[in-house]
């Protein structure tokens, strides 16, 4: 299991490809392999975001990540997972979180994919701060699913 | 016991620093190192603080002991 936090821009589908490219063991185990990527959006409460800044708790951040993959590898059987979350300074469009599962079956990668990103969005010690036109605001509270 | 503090997001702009060492005797737990930054105020006066002690969540009456990170932030955003 992997947890990547960066400060840099980064292509979700390369880390995924070098992520597999370094688990040859498990090819041929895994059927499945579920993947979310999350970008920032341009607009948020009915407002347009010129862009972000992504605050974290270095050290508790990685830690409630790796828990998070801990406990999901207890409530279903999967192979692996990866997280990558980006912070710092974020244009529209920027992945901002990329997670991936990988598992012998898909109803186990899909379920525990969706599981990492909810605790993700719960528990690691992430806080955006928006640009706006007029001004910037921290985001108080995630949008519903 | 000393205790260092730290703050995170909005709070740390609203408190104007990152983190403090807090030089003090008599604290027990999360609440007691809340009341000793914020001049007595206690947690439930405030809105939307989330506490962690070393790295792990927390709450008002987690026990804190000398040389412990207690940090505070407001609900995290992140994904």
């Amino acid at each position: 299991m992997a947890v990547r936090i960066s400060a840099m821009p980064f292509d979700p589908l390369q880390e995924l490809a070098s992520a597999q490219a370094g688990m040859p063991e498990i090819q041929g185990k895994i059927g499945a392999t579920a993947i979310f990527i999350g970008a920032m959006r341009d607009f948020n409460d009915n407002d347009d975001v010129q862009a972000m800044t992504l605050e974290h708790y270095p050290g508790m951040t990685e830690r409630q990540l790796e828990a998070i993959i801990a406990q999901t590898r207890q409530q279903w059987p999967i192979v692996d997972a990866l997280i990558v979350h980006r912070v710092g300074s974020v244009l529209p469009g920027d992945t901002l979180v990329l997670i991936a599962v990988w598992s012998a079956h898909r109803s186990a990668a899909f379920d525990a994919c969706r599981h990492i990103l909810e605790e993700l969005k719960t528990r690691a010690p992430f806080w955006k701060k928006e640009v706006l036109t007029d001004g910037e605001r921290w985001v108080e509270h995630n949008t519903p699913a | 016991m000393s205790i260092k503090v730290r703050y995170f997001a909005g709070l740390r702009e609203q408190m104007g620093r990152t983190e403090e060492t807090l030089v003090a005797d008599g604290i027990a737990n999360v609440h007691d190192v809340w009341k000793c930054i914020s001049q007595g105020q206690t947690m439930a006066e405030t809105d939307n603080i989330i506490a962690a002690v070393n790295m792990d969540y927390a709450k008002p009456d987690s026990p804190v002991k000398d040389g412990d990170e207690v940090a505070f932030f407001p609900p995290v955003t992140g994904g």
